[in-house]
């Protein structure tokens, strides 16, 4: 039994994200590997980066991109060239072009409305006095002075 | 491994037993949901009077429910379908209760047994509401209660039989085995299910067409409740992926962790603004819109992990019909609640005036960056789903874009806290606020400046983020300070301060360790990867790591494989580390177990990984600083508001007992 489990265990053994024999013995550029993995996608996980993947085809993009860092290309190059072959789903930080703007305006743009509406309702509030009497009946202020006193 | 035998009568009669007890609470439900919803609009006491004994018959119920399920789990009752899907007989006892609610059917059993709690005891200690409100915020927790035991009923039956079961179970996912792991659904859930009850009380209020100073009283405590839960639970499962997943990353921007940050945010909104409610009767149909998204975004929530819709680390157990359904509850409590409140919002008549520079204005700020941030994370977690739709394209929106998209928000938030926690309420001068804040502001900005110039990169992110934890920290602790007065006997008028005052210094200056932590991890962690031989040791910054061995052993459901490992610093021994792998296989499934050497200041992270072909192991090791800093920080915000939650003014009860006690004050 324990020799049957052993032996699963080494067949089912997974390949582990960034393996010693991928590191590029130059640091700089391993570096800017590491970095660059960071933001691509691994295709066939759920969210996470080719970095800290531990598919086979995860591996395959991080020796694939390193070859490209070895061949010299730039950091926009290598990556433009993994997403030339698989392309832009594996980016993890979608570019803003074309429709992809919205998304990355969406958040400043709903800071500016919802400041405007808050302005907006401040100027109200900061304008109308004289309705600082509670219109609350005898009873009601009554009841609440006794929830309020405690 | 062949012992096994068919469950004895006795104990299969208590899984029907516990059948039984779920279509009866779904029963006792309806009634509750209908009864005293007609009675407050008939003014008839006596039937808003069924639903206090129905509430807490309701909860009885599906605490029995739970409990024979719970019971099936932990008598390895392999009958049941569930059972044999996330069960094993050799598990260990912890995990086969945690198994209990570790997959969908249970799970979802816990979230109505949670319902069923929330709504029992705002009936217990509901007793100083007024019996109209009372009756209608009960009805309006039925409702919800009735729409999730349909769904357990008809899509997801925990209960549902096997007519030839097997010799065992197919075991738990063995990545869910885990202590921490074991806790984090259920406090997550009373979170979620706690703003529940915040949205009963929303609509109640709205079916009323009135809303006071006591209503944000009676809602605050429920608020703060559900967020507390929600901060336990995220952190709980934050520090679960950082130990156990290999690499020390703490937050993923998953789908399922932001829809459980979504809640987090929009409660902590709520809270804020539910003050502005109870002591200016100002942002009243503001809170309420909140109240209801709040409790919306944990519908959506749970949309997101059963449906499949967006695929995640955490999905389990998915499946389209099953998403059908909480859309359709989802879209009739949104839809229903948001049309009512369309049409009575405008009867909600704000009451304070105050200034444009006002506490009021400050907490309006407050919630504005709150919900924004939401949004933003709500954009980013659709976006693919939005972009696939509307225009082809097929993208991913991962952690880059959150970080980059998310922390400006969190920014601002933290640069005016402090400003706006001083303020005064109605009318402040802005001077006069900023006037004991400037020593702070210039300190902060001097351990800033201290930390770029000793960090060895030339990040912003680091120097940032203590800068801001410095300012939160030190601006809040001098903001409770400058409440004690003038003169003599400050400390002893510190330490008599309401608790709530307490409660929001501990909970803000949480927030501020958590930025710092935050920021200072992902800025300056170092990591180290490479095949060491047995008994070889190499550097990492200041320290050595030596493998002394590595040795392969048994579990009880697992194979495992361990590191020794001993860490020097300075050449000075400081730790054994334990680094271990483990093989499931039943579930054919690794885990790793991370040896960690906590540390205040920084964590050691030592991984072992294969045996290499040429002898020798791989071993990664992280220096990650300041880790400990974002757990401590999550729980000093639940501690601050368990501080809050214990200030009699806002207790549950308030104002309940008060015949019996005499005043304090």
């Amino acid at each position: 039994m324990r020799a049957l489990v052993l032996a699963l265990m080494l067949l089912g053994t997974p390949a582990w994200a960034v393996q010693p024999d991928e590191v590029l013995s130059d640091p700089v550029l391993e570096q800017r590997a590491r970095t660059l993995s960071k933001g691509l996608r691994c295709l066939v996980c759920r969210n996470e980066s080719i970095d800290e993947s531990n598919a086979s085809l995860a591996r395959d993009l991080r020796i694939l991109l390193r070859e490209r860092l070895v061949a010299g290309d730039t950091d926009a190059e290598a990556v433009a060239y993994i997403v030339d072959r698989y392309g832009e789903y594996v980016l993890l930080n979608p570019p803003a072009r074309g429709s992809t703007w919205v998304l990355w305006a969406a958040g400043p743009l709903m800071l500016l409305l919802a400041g405007g509406v808050g302005l907006v309702y401040l100027r109200g509030r900061a304008r109308t006095p004289g309705e600082e009497q509670a219109p609350l009946s005898a009873n009601e202020q009554a009841r609440l002075d006794d929830i309020l006193k405690d | 491994m062949a012992r096994h035998r068919a469950p004895p009568y006795g104990r299969r009669m208590i899984t029907e037993l516990g059948h039984f007890a779920l279509i009866l609470a779904f029963g006792v439900a309806i009634v509750q949901m209908v009864v005293p919803l007609v009675g407050a609009h008939k003014r008839w006491p006596g039937w808003m009077a069924v639903a206090e004994p129905a509430a807490g018959a309701q909860f009885a119920l599906t605490l029995l429910a739970f409990g024979a399920l719970m019971w099936a789990f932990v008598s390895s009752d392999f009958s049941l379908r569930l059972v044999v899907l996330n069960s094993h007989s050799m598990k260990p006892l912890l995990y086969k209760i945690s198994g209990t609610w570790g997959n969908h059917e249970g799970s979802m059993l816990l979230w109505v047994l949670i319902v069923a709690l929330f709504g029992a005891m705002a009936a217990w200690f509901g007793g100083n509401l007024p019996p109209t409100l009372r009756a209608r915020v009960l009805s309006v927790q039925a409702a919800i209660g009735v729409a999730f035991f349909a769904f357990i009923l008809f899509t997801s039956n925990p209960f549902l039989r096997l007519a030839t079961p097997p010799f065992d179970g197919q075991d738990l996912n063995p990545l869910l085995q885990d202590p921490g792991l074991a806790f984090h659904p259920p406090f997550l859930y009373l979170g979620y299910v706690g703003l529940s009850m915040t949205f009963s009380f929303a609509v109640a209020a709205l079916i009323e067409g009135r809303i006071d100073a006591a209503w944000g009283r009676w809602v605050r405590p429920w608020t703060l409740a559900a967020w507390i839960f929600l901060t336990i639970g995220i952190a709980l499962g934050s520090w679960w992926a950082y130990y156990e997943l290999g690499w020390g990353g703490f937050w993923f921007w998953d789908p399922v962790e932001n829809a459980s940050f979504m809640p987090w945010l929009l409660a902590a909104a709520l809270l804020h603004s539910a003050v502005v409610v109870e002591k200016r009767e100002s942002l009243k149909s503001w809170t309420i819109l909140l109240a209801i998204l709040a409790f919306g975004f944990s519908l959506i929530g749970t949309f997101i992990v059963r449906s499949g819709l967006l695929t995640s680390v955490h999905a389990f157990a998915n499946d389209p019909e099953r998403g059908v359904f909480i859309l359709m509850i989802m879209a009739f409590f949104m839809g229903g609640a948001l049309v009512l409140f369309a049409a009575r919002a405008r009867a909600l008549e704000a009451k304070g005036v105050f200034s444009m520079v006002s506490r009021e204005s400050a907490l309006l700020v407050n919630n504005v960056l709150l919900a924004v941030a939401c949004f933003v994370v709500f954009i980013g977690t659709m976006w693919p789903l939005l972009a696939e739709m509307f225009f082809d394209r097929k993208l991913s929106v991962g952690p880059p874009f959150f970080n980059a998209a998310f922390t400006p928000f969190m920014v601002m938030l933290g640069l005016i806290l402090p400003i706006g926690s001083a303020m005064p309420w109605k009318r402040a001068v802005i001077t006069r606020a900023l006037k004991p804040l400037r020593y702070v502001f210039v300190l902060a900005i001097a351990i800033g400046a201290l930390a770029y110039a000793i960090q060895s990169g030339r990040s912003l992110l680091g120097p940032l983020g203590l800068f801001l934890g410095a300012w939160i920290v030190m601006g809040t602790i001098v903001d409770l300070w400058g409440r004690t007065g003038r003169g003599e006997n400050r400390l002893r008028r510190l330490g008599r301060m309401p608790r709530a005052d307490w409660g929001k210094m501990v909970a803000h200056a949480g927030l501020g360790v958590t930025m710092a932590g935050v920021a200072g991890l992902t800025a300056w962690s170092m990591d180290d990867i490479r095949a060491v031989p047995l008994g070889g040791s190499y550097d990492v910054g200041r320290y050595t790591v030596q493998l002394d061995d590595v040795k392969r052993s048994q579990g009880p459901n697992y194979v495992s494989t361990t590191g020794s490992v001993t860490l020097l610093h300075d050449g000075a021994e400081i730790a054994q580390l334990r680094p271990e792998k483990r093989f499931y296989p039943v579930a054919q499934m690794p885990t790793t177990e991370a040896a960690i050497d906590y540390n205040l200041l920084r964590d050691v992270y030592v991984v072992i990984g294969d045996e290499q072909a040429g002898g020798g192991w791989v071993v990664r090791t992280y220096i990650k600083p300041l880790t400990n800093w974002i757990w401590i920080g999550c729980a000093l915000m639940a501690l601050g508001g368990l501080l809050s939650l214990s200030d009699r003014r806002y207790r549950v009860a308030a104002g309940a007992a008060k015949t019996k006690q005499v005043p304090a004050q």
